[in-house]
């Protein structure tokens, strides 16, 4: 079971990463005011969160080696997790650009910075306290969702648990365990170091909240 | 083995998908049922007088919270058939997505009463009202349309998450599709058709919401800007 823990870890920290960069660039399509790329991006999202992310999984698993394209179980999932959670991660980056109060973007334009150095060295770096209270419930979420992927056979902390349950059927014992590594998970690990995160953020834009 | 579509096939198993997709929806319909019941349970629980139930109230819905629905399932499949309580799949399914979104939907209704103003709370207290009244009357008109929103989003959350009911042996939908996908080992038409009928069935729910929000907003004389 430790060893499905190393896993589940592992697709929770790749996920992450990928789910991260995609909602920054898809966040910042949205904001676009070229139609096609906020179209680009609006699709996408809507696509993502509107179908179930089990159904995508297998998608990816299932149907694109007809394609040619076949994954390993582990990356299918690490992709579809993170391609999902990034279409939801997208909408918080969205939310959080349009929170910067409008007197810095006016600022910012009175300076007669660039569009790109505005948005790099003015909104990005306000935006951080803004979106990671969401987005530390997104990754809980997804640390949730990386139970999904023993479906498609990677063998993370579920895949265990259900494989020593079929060998052993000592059934509380198995989900048990598994349930609390990772209620552990989350609450020891996982929250505090998103609660570090947002401290951090808050420090260096000069918002001591806590 | 090909990758082209065949539209034969997509046709020949739509009526079968169609037909599981009512199972889909109602096991969304049961299981957001209990969830709302469960979620008033768990906000009697927080807003009790009692500290140790207060406690014991937070810790239980952190670990529902925090730990897969997945396994859940899997534990409620599995385990209580140990104590001697045998449930089919489909009460077991529900009971297990009642719980888990009972916990997210007491968050939404706690987020809810705490949106209704103080203020309101003090001028009940001074005209003299009884808790219920001011319940009744004046608290919970006021913090329902605050609560709508989440409540929504909860639904369309749900109904996503009805897929893995499919692992303890629930014909629903991704069942259906897995079957036939497993019969004709053709995984591309099942797959699909249940992706598009998922988008088809959330996106507009996801808009009305949205709609839904923004008028709750302008009625309650708050302009989203």
């Amino acid at each position: 079971m430790l060893l499905g823990t190393v896993t589940t870890v592992k697709v929770l920290i790749c996920a992450t990463i990928l789910y991260v960069i995609i909602s920054i660039i898809f966040g910042l399509m949205r904001v676009s005011k070229n139609s096609v790329i906020q179209g680009v991006a609006t699709v996408y999202i809507e696509f993502f969160r509107g179908t179930s992310l089990l159904v995508q999984l297998f998608w990816f698993y299932y149907v694109l080696p007809f394609f040619g394209i076949s994954l390993e179980a582990f990356t299918a999932g690490v992709v579809a997790i993170g391609m999902n959670f990034g279409a939801y991660g997208a909408e918080i980056v969205r939310g959080g650009i349009l929170a910067v109060p409008k007197g810095q973007w006016e600022g910012a334009f009175a300076l007669n910075f660039t569009p790109a150095k505005r948005m790099k060295n003015i909104i990005i770096p306000q935006i951080f306290p803004i979106i990671l209270p969401p987005a530390a419930n997104l990754t809980v979420e997804l640390l949730k969702a990386t139970a999904l992927v023993a479906l498609v056979t990677v063998v993370d902390l579920t895949f265990e648990a259900k494989q020593i349950n079929a060998i052993t059927w000592l059934s509380a014992q198995c989900f048990g365990t598994a349930l609390l590594i990772y209620y552990i998970i989350s609450r020891f690990f996982l929250v505090p170091f998103l609660r570090w995160l947002e401290v951090l953020a808050a420090r260096k834009v000069g918002k001591d909240r806590i | 083995m090909n990758a082209e579509w065949r539209w034969d096939f997509a046709i020949e198993i739509l009526p079968q998908m169609l037909l599981a997709t009512l199972n889909t929806i109602m096991a969304a319909g049961i299981g957001y049922a209990i969830a709302a019941i469960v979620g008033l349970l768990f906000l009697l629980g927080q807003r009790t007088r009692f500290k140790i139930i207060n406690i014991i109230n937070r810790e239980i819905v952190e670990f529902i919270r925090s730990t897969p629905l997945l396994i859940q399932l899997f534990f409620v499949y599995f385990v209580l058939p140990q104590f001697g309580i045998t449930l089919s799949a489909w009460v077991c399914g529900m009971i297990t997505i009642g719980l888990h979104f009972g916990t997210y939907l007491s968050e939404v209704y706690r987020g809810a009463l705490e949106g209704v103003p103080k203020t309101q709370w003090e001028a009940c207290r001074a005209l003299n009202f009884t808790t219920f009244y001011t319940y009744r009357r004046i608290v919970l008109p006021q913090a329902f349309p605050i609560a709508i929103p989440g409540m929504g989003n909860y639904l369309v959350g749900i109904f996503k998450d009805t897929p893995l009911l499919s692992t303890i042996g629930v014909a629903e939908l991704f069942h259906a599709a897995t079957a036939v996908g497993g019969y004709h080992y053709r995984y591309l038409e099942p797959y699909t058709i249940v992706g598009i009928i998922f988008l088809i069935l959330s996106v507009p729910a996801a808009m009305g919401i949205r709609k839904l929000e923004s008028s709750v907003n302008k009625s309650q004389g708050k302009v989203k800007n």
